[in-house]
């Protein structure tokens, strides 16, 4: 059912600065690329240092398949994350990937891709295949302010896109949660990544509404290939591992 | 041609590289980095008499050079284990040996009495020092009477090749190692996890949902080869070294230590190919060191002068 892990040396061909917290890293891999899904992740090796020790777990914001490069977002959250944004065109980012569940394309035609800060790395690639199975995207995005924001023309490109600020510095002031495209019947589902407060406020109003609803998890984790345990997910179904049976679960499973 | 052979009880090992319980899950894990049938054998994650959700999450913290964990032996049972993984695991070409573990002297006897059935698992290691159980676990591995009595009566119902796991835990290591010699053990495998703690200061809280964990990898390296070398001078059986081992040279280090095999743990979690990277170094030490036999590195280490025979530490 899954394709086959790799481990392997990519070649860093730009780290792109999104704004003074995100950076967009581009991999090229000298292989054709495995078949990589919306919502699953790589695990990335940082140098071993005082501060840092494990990979990280970074979910894939948008993949071409011609050029066999990967695009990575990713946020400057500690140490581990800080190293890699100082990674430069030339370098070799050692990767394994592709890991873990993708969001599902369900039945339906028009969904909402709602994520909060960093959450918003793979709805790219998620938007991308809705489009393409022939579905309208539409995109809410909530940032802590102005700072978070960056220019989003990929995503409009392929969709509708609104924006909420904590303190109205851009788009519409106040959370996701309370943006009015929320509280239209117009979507047959929601795909969420973010902070749990707001992936667990989407999931409600999807149960109202009584539509389907994925939610991308961001446990903390090690191995990120199941061999580990820690990254462990309650669920109705028992425990579950967020690396490999996530990190994307229907919210109806969660038990949170 | 060296000969990486090594006998660990009735268990005859291709090479004495092996991947430690639940850092390898039950190897399938692996199977698209390595070829597990290159280890000298995969110790499993633990196994109890009924299946177990394990701890809440967050279940791991990242610590300088090593990380806690709590996952608290979640596992689907024995019978489980035997209908579903068992035969799934006969499918390699590898030794895979069970990691039993239980919350009573009864429970650990009935994993390892039905494991015992089981043709193609030629041992079992007798997880007594996991540090993250409120019963069982550590609680028999950190005193002696019952760890003699729980390896005893294990030792009644399996009649295979039968590793004692010891905590680190203890003031003693050589009485614990003793202990389990004594009790009737083949071997016995050193070091589980410290107990540790990590705190975040920002929220003010313990990291681990748990409150604390079992701390592994190079962090604890050193603490463990103290253990093992002690271990090594206070019993005649083999001893199995693990701890932070992330390279040969640390692999090699443990068998000068007295180690006759290694198990690489936390180093998995980095570089999944790590164990067969580790085997490779060996091979290449003992060429550059004329070593025809890997038997020959264990203890052979050179103690300084006047260093005249070896005397445990007790505290």
């Amino acid at each position: 059912m899954s394709v086959k892990k790799k481990i392997e040396n990519l070649l860093v061909t730009a780290n792109r600065r999104l704004n003074s917290e995100y950076f967009e890293l581009i991999l090229q891999s000298n292989e054709s690329l495995p078949g990589i899904l919306p919502g699953q992740f790589a695990e990335l090796k940082v140098d071993h240092t005082e501060h840092t020790f494990l990979r990280r777990p970074i979910s894939f914001y948008d993949v071409n398949t011609d050029k066999s490069e990967v695009h990575l977002l990713i946020q400057e959250v500690g140490e581990g994350t800080r190293r890699l944004g100082q990674l430069e065109a030339g370098e070799f980012l050692n990767m394994i990937y592709p890991l873990g569940h993708s969001f599902t394309i369900t039945e339906g035609t028009t969904f909402l891709l709602v994520s909060g800060g960093v959450g918003i790395a793979p709805m790219l690639l998620l938007g991308r295949k809705l489009k393409e199975a022939g579905k309208t995207p539409v995109f809410l995005f909530g940032f802590r302010s102005e700072k978070q924001w960056f220019d989003l023309s990929r995503f409009e490109a392929l969709g509708e896109v609104f924006i909420t600020t904590e303190d109205g510095s851009i788009g519409e002031k106040g959370l996701v949660t309370s943006h009015r495209v929320m509280n239209t019947g117009r979507f047959d589902g929601y795909y969420t990544c973010g902070p749990v407060p707001m992936m667990k406020a989407v999931s409600s109003i999807a149960a109202s509404r009584d539509i389907f609803c994925e939610a991308s998890l961001e446990n903390t984790m090690a191995c990120g290939i199941g061999a580990c345990l820690t990254c462990a997910q309650p669920t109705v179904h028992g425990m579950k591992m967020a690396c490999t049976d996530g990190p994307v679960f229907n919210t109806k499973e969660l038990l949170w | 041609m060296v000969d990486m052979q090594v006998n660990i009880g009735k268990l005859v090992l291709k090479n004495p590289v092996t991947t430690a319980s639940g850092c390898f899950g039950y190897g399938s894990e692996y199977t698209d980095f390595m070829d597990i049938s290159r280890l000298g054998a995969v110790f499993t994650k633990a196994v109890t008499g009924e299946n177990r959700e394990g701890n809440p999450a967050p279940r791991m913290a990242e610590t300088p050079s090593g990380m806690l964990n709590s996952v608290g032996l979640q596992n689907k049972g024995v019978d489980y284990f035997i209908e579903h993984i068992y035969p799934v695991l006969r499918q390699y070409d590898t030794v895979f040996i069970a990691n039993v573990s239980g919350s009573t002297l009864d429970e650990y006897v009935e994993v390892a009495g039905k494991i015992n059935d089981l043709s193609g698992i030629p041992a079992i290691e007798l997880n007594i020092s996991c540090p993250n159980v409120k019963k069982g676990g550590m609680v028999f591995g950190t005193n002696r009477q019952s760890a003699a009595e729980v390896v005893k009566a294990v030792r009644k119902v399996y009649d295979k090749t039968l590793i004692i796991k010891l905590s680190p835990n203890v003031a003693s290591i050589p009485d614990f190692a003793k202990t389990a010699e004594g009790a009737g053990a083949d071997a016995i495998s050193l070091i589980n996890t410290l107990l540790a703690m990590a705190i975040d200061a920002e929220k003010r809280k313990p990291v681990l949902a748990t409150v604390t964990g079992g701390l592994s990898g190079p962090a604890v390296k050193p603490v463990a080869l103290r253990m093992v070398w002690e271990a090594y001078h206070s019993v005649s059986i083999p001893v199995i070294g693990i701890g932070g081992i992330s390279n040969a040279t640390d692999a090699i280090e443990f068998l000068l230590a007295g180690a006759t095999a290694i198990q690489v743990g936390t180093a998995n979690f980095i570089d999944p190919q790590v164990s067969v990277k580790i085997l490779e170094g060996l091979k290449e030490y003992m060429e550059r060191h004329h070593f025809s036999s890997v038997s020959q590195i264990t203890g052979n280490l050179e103690m300084p002068e006047g260093f005249e025979r070896f005397r445990p530490k007790t505290f």
